[in-house]
Order: C-alpha cells, then sequence, then structure tokens
C-alpha cells in the first residue's frame, strides 16, 4: 500500500509537467481550434532564451519575467506573419504549416545553442518537499504554479471583456464579428497566450528532464493526450488529464510486468484512447452537437 | 465553455473534390506513363532505385488520399501499417522462402484485416480525436515490434535482411531496374483500382460520408461499413507499399517505421493535394527529394531550411498540388481558344 500511494504522488509530480503543457495545448485550441504541433518547439525555445538572459547575468525572476512578455510577443508576431495568411486554406495545410514550425524551430535552436544537454536553475529549490523523498520543493511549486495559471485563465476568461470576446470569437467567428469584436486579433491573442504558458511550462520543466532542444518531444505528447482526455475545450478538465496521465503512466510501469520505460507511452496513449471511445468528447468536455 | 459553441454546424474538415477532379486527362496519364516507363532506362542504379522508392511513396500517400481525400478521417499511423506489410513480407520471404511476389498479397490482406479492425473502435472518434488515436498506434509499433515476444520473427532491435529478387525468366535486366519495373506494374494496378473504387458506389458513399455524415446516413450510407471499410482499404494499399519497401531497402527494423514516416506520408498528401490522386507522386517526391535539398543548401540548418520550403509550398500553393494542375489546365484552354 505505501508502495501504492508513493507512486501515485510520484505521479503527480511527472503529471504536473503534463498539466502545464496541457493547458497551454487547450489555450491554443480555444483560439484557433486546431492542435498546434509546434508548441512544444516554441516552449523549448523560450525556455532557451531565459537561459541565455541568466548566462548574461539576469536574475532568475527578471529573465522569467521577459521571458514571458517576449512570447507572448513572438506567439503573435508568428500568427500575424505565418498563420494569418493561412486562415483561408484548409485545415490540413495548416497542420502542415504546423509541422513546418516545428522543424524551423527545432534546427534553429540546435544551431545557436547546439544539442549538448544543460543544467537550468529552479527557483523552488530541489530538497525533499515535506520529507517525501518523491517528491522535491520544486514540483511542489510546479503544481503550486499550475493550479495559480489555471484560476487566472478562469479569471480571465470568465470576468474580463477581452475573455468574453475570446470565447466569443472561437465558438461563434461570424456572430462576433456582428457585435464588433475583432475576431482576426482574438486569434493573435490566442496564439500570444498559449505561447506565453508555454513559456512559463517551459521553464519550470527544463529542471527536471533538462535543456536540450528535444527536450519537449516527449513531454508535448503527453500534454496533447492529457488536454485530450480532460477534454479539449476545458482547462480544468486538461490540468486534471494532466495529474491523471502522469499518475496512470506511474502505477503502469510499477504494476504491469515487462513495462519498461518504452511501453510506457503507448499504455498511456491505450488508455486515454480507451477513455476516448467510452466519453468522446473527453471526461470535462461538452459534447459537440452538430445541426445538420 | 458557451452553450453557443453547441449548436454551430461545422464545417466539413476536408473540402468537397468533385468525383472527376480527382484524376489526370487521359492525354496526361499517358505522357506521365511513358515517362515512367523511358526513364530508368537512361539513368544510374541508384536514381533508379530513388524511383522505386518514389513508387512506393507514392502509393502510401494514395492510401491516405483515399482515406482523407475519400472518405474524411484523418491518419497519422500509416506508419504502422507500413511497417506490418514491410514486416509480413520480410518474415515470409525469409523464414518461409515464399516468393516475393507472393508475398505482397499476403501482406495486404493482413493489413487490410488490421486496419478493418483498428477503423472499428476509431468509429467513434473524428478529427483531433482520431489523429491521436492513430498516433498512439504509430508510436506503440516500433515498441511492440522490438518485443523479446516476437523476437524469434522479427528479429528484434536489429530486424532482418532481405534479399533482393533477380529479374525472372533470364531477362537481362539488373535488379533494380526489374524491381522497379515490378512496383510499377504494381503501383499502375492500384492506381487504376483505386480511381475505380473512388468512382463506384462504395467511392460515392466514402465520399457522401466525408461531406456529410449525417446526411449520409439519412441517405441509407451504412456509415459504420463504409468508414471501416475506408480504414481497410487503405491500410492495405499501405501494407503492399511497405512490403514493396521491404523489399527495395532489403532490410527491415522498428526504427525505420517511427512517427517520423507518418508525418512525412501526411506532408506528402497535403503538398499533392488532399483528394487528388495524382498527387501522391508529387507528393512523394516532396518527401523524398526536399529533405535531400534541404541538407544540400545546409547541413546545419537542413530543418529549417526543409520547413521553409514547405511553408513556400503552402503559401504559394495551398491546395497541393491540385492547384497546379488546375491553373495549368486553364492555361491550356486559354491557349487552344487563342
Amino acid at each position: 500500500m505505501e508502495l501504492f500511494a508513493n507512486q501515485v504522488l510520484a505521479g503527480i509530480a511527472t503529471g504536473a509537467i503534463y498539466a502545464c503543457m496541457a493547458l497551454a495545448v487547450v489555450m491554443i485550441y480555444q483560439a484557433i481550434d486546431h492542435l498546434n504541433f509546434a508548441q512544444g518547439e516554441m516552449a523549448m525555445f523560450s525556455t532557451f532564451m531565459s537561459w541565455q538572459m541568466m548566462q548574461w547575468g539576469v536574475p532568475y525572476w527578471w529573465a522569467f519575467i521577459l521571458t514571458v512578455i517576449l512570447s507572448f510577443a513572438g506567439g503573435i508576431l508568428i500568427e500575424r506573419l505565418l498563420f494569418k495568411p493561412l486562415a483561408k486554406a484548409p485545415v490540413l495545410t495548416n497542420v502542415a504549416g504546423f509541422i513546418a514550425l516545428f522543424a524551423i524551430v527545432n534546427s534553429v535552436a540546435g544551431l545557436i545553442w547546439d544539442f549538448t544537454i544543460k543544467q537550468y536553475p529552479t527557483p523552488f529549490g530541489s530538497s525533499p518537499f515535506l520529507g517525501s523523498q518523491l517528491i522535491s520543493t520544486h514540483q511542489a511549486g510546479m503544481i503550486g504554479v499550475t493550479l495559480l495559471l489555471l484560476a487566472a485563465l478562469y479569471f480571465f476568461f470568465q470576468f474580463t471583456r477581452i475573455g468574453l470576446a475570446m470565447r466569443a470569437a472561437a465558438s461563434l467567428p461570424e456572430s462576433a464579428r456582428l457585435v464588433g469584436i475583432n475576431t482576426s486579433w482574438m486569434i493573435a491573442l490566442g496564439w500570444g497566450m498559449a505561447s506565453a504558458i508555454g513559456a512559463i511550462a517551459g521553464m519550470l520543466i527544463a529542471p527536471v528532464v533538462f535543456l536540450e532542444p528535444n527536450m519537449m518531444g516527449g513531454v508535448l505528447i503527453y500534454g496533447f493526450a492529457s488536454a485530450v482526455l480532460g477534454g479539449l475545450s476545458s482547462p480544468l478538465g486538461a490540468v486534471i488529464g494532466g495529474f491523471l496521465v502522469g499518475i496512470f503512466e506511474n502505477l503502469a510501469g510499477t504494476y504491469i510486468p515487462g513495462v519498461g520505460n518504452e511501453l510506457k507511452l503507448p499504455i498511456a496513449l491505450a488508455l486515454i484512447i480507451t477513455v476516448l471511445v467510452v466519453k468522446p468528447a473527453g471526461l470535462f468536455g461538452r459534447p459537440i452537437v452538430k445541426r445538420v | 465553455m458557451s452553450a453557443a459553441e453547441e449548436v454551430v454546424t461545422e464545417a466539413p474538415a476536408v473540402e468537397a473534390v468533385p468525383k472527376r477532379a480527382m484524376t489526370l486527362g487521359y492525354g496526361t496519364s499517358l505522357v506521365v506513363l511513358a515517362a515512367l516507363i523511358l526513364t530508368p532506362l537512361f539513368v544510374k542504379n541508384f536514381i533508379i532505385f530513388q524511383m522505386t522508392m518514389l513508387l512506393i511513396y507514392g502509393l502510401a500517400v494514395l492510401a491516405l488520399n483515399i482515406l482523407t481525400g475519400g472518405s474524411g478521417q484523418f491518419s497519422l499511423g500509416q506508419s504502422a501499417f507500413y511497417a506490418i506489410g514491410a514486416y509480413t513480407t520480410a518474415i515470409l520471404m525469409e523464414h518461409f522462402n515464399v516468393n516475393y511476389a507472393l508475398t505482397l498479397p499476403v501482406a495486404g490482406v493482413i493489413c487490410f484485416a488490421a486496419g478493418f479492425l483498428f477503423g472499428q473502435p476509431a468509429l467513434r472518434l473524428s478529427g483531433v480525436y482520431l489523429a491521436l488515436a492513430t498516433f498512439a498506434l504509430a508510436t506503440a509499433m516500433p515498441q511492440l515490434l522490438k518485443l523479446g515476444f516476437f523476437e524469434h520473427w522479427t528479429g528484434g532491435v536489429q530486424g532482418l535482411v532481405v534479399t533482393k529478387p533477380d529479374a525472372p525468366f533470364g531477362l537481362p535486366l539488373s535488379q533494380d531496374m526489374w524491381l522497379y519495373y515490378f512496383t510499377l506494374a504494381i503501383t499502375i494496378g492500384i492506381y487504376i483500382a483505386s480511381v475505380n473504387l473512388l468512382r463506384s458506389r462504395s467511392g460515392r458513399a466514402f465520399m457522401a460520408i466525408r461531406d456529410n455524415e449525417i446526411a449520409a446516413s439519412a441517405m441509407g450510407v451504412d456509415v459504420s461499413l463504409y468508414k471501416t471499410l475506408a480504414f481497410g482499404v487503405s491500410a492495405g494499399i499501405t501494407g503492399v507499399a511497405g512490403g514493396l519497401g521491404a523489399i527495395a531497402v532489403q532490410f527491415v527494423a522498428p526504427d525505420g517505421y517511427t512517427i517520423t514516416l507518418a508525418i512525412s506520408l501526411f506532408l506528402g498528401m497535403v503538398v499533392g493535394g488532399v483528394g487528388w490522386l495524382p498527387g501522391s507522386i508529387v507528393g512523394s517526391a516532396f518527401i523524398i527529394f526536399v529533405p535531400n535539398i534541404a541538407e544540400g543548401i545546409s547541413k546545419g540548418l537542413s530543418g529549417a531550411v526543409f520547413g521553409v520550403l514547405l511553408f513556400l509550398v503552402i503559401f504559394l500553393v495551398p491546395h497541393g498540388a491540385r492547384q497546379v494542375a488546375l491553373i495549368a489546365q486553364q492555361l491550356a484552354a486559354k491557349l487552344k481558344k487563342n
């Protein structure tokens, strides 16, 4: 039983990483209705920017804030330059665009900062949290920041005019335009926010998985899976989905014989598909009702 | 998050392509065919090998095109079916000494069954959810092939070496050239069969489902049957391509069939034009040659160059090669008038 409790705790700790990334995924999905395959790479690039600032002697929190602002601007810039012209192109062409962006960002980061693994500092320290060996203060801090982000997002979407406008633009673009919402800029804003959240996620994850251009590959897949599991329309669902995926992944690794590190991912994905077959809109998503 | 989004009529994710627009004209087809038959006579063996790969990937892209362009279902899991086909061929040839030509139908049938079965749970999913499910399949496949349980047959991480067949009946052809013509014959056969499939009753059912599932079922189309059938057919063709690929590369190993392959095939479909079957060859050329070109332009930044080239293509022709073909057709018509 103690093993079980410990594994659940460790699962929550890894789940925090996925939850962070899943939040960014849901954010962009709310704004543009697609999953952005380049999201992880954008987050990785932001993390490298903050690392570079710290190398130049900027204190952690200043680098943190500057990176979030730069990422926000960068996300908007990418949308304006690359994806606004594709707004009228077919959906699949847009997906190809994400893949192209992925290749570009990954390759450029590899050229600037090369592919060696780098240490990344943590602001929370890495001593055991409340006497438990399985969860460090950094991971506890990460869970805290994720929940804080979730609350901030909830507040933003529910209680601010611009949050309301973004929701309107995402769900019924034409009607939103008719009441005077600039839907095109709402999409850009969504990109900016997703990029900023991705940057925060990246900076929190980097001390755990270490900094290198391919650090986000696995994390993004789990982030997608968490977001889909929780329901793509619900930020809360995404965070819960992240924790669930983390816990399940750890339990599967411990209790199912023959499951090494390599089979963890397929098994986690198989679970998610099983959930989706039973609940196609995810655990917390609203089912989409279509009009013929 | 809001109540309103529940009643939005969603635009179909894949645009409707009229049946006729799915193929090339008669004359153009003959020219392309002649070029495909004659070119190998004048080039080096390595280029013949590349052309063989071009046809093989072309088949795999065509299969995805039937699934996505025909029935409107996404798949990021084509690499899994490609792997099953490749391993079927390799195991039959190396462990059971079956003739290479006979292994291909077996690969096709096994993959058809696999695709049909996978199509069952996939019925409940659409859009991104289906993409994720197929993605899971693609990531799981290399790991499954590495499992110790199958190692006796699959060769585990090391994979299997496949012998390249000689030309039969004492024909004076090199191995590469024979394999090329063999592949070409199969490709043409499958291409004609696919065109006919999409023109048939089943093809119309696919397209009805793609354009509006609810309307299609109201008209009496058995939606679940045709959706799984589309998955099966697509997987079957991919399996044949995989088998041919195993013979051409002379080697199968789990790491040759990762998610990267599935993504390449997806890109090939987009570049060739979704739902336009002849575009499959164009798309296949893109995914084979453009990474090499990118590498040639800059070694360190090859990924970035590839991304930029891909962006250029989708900026200039968002509908892929189909758009180019349409423009060319209009130009030709104008010239005729003058």
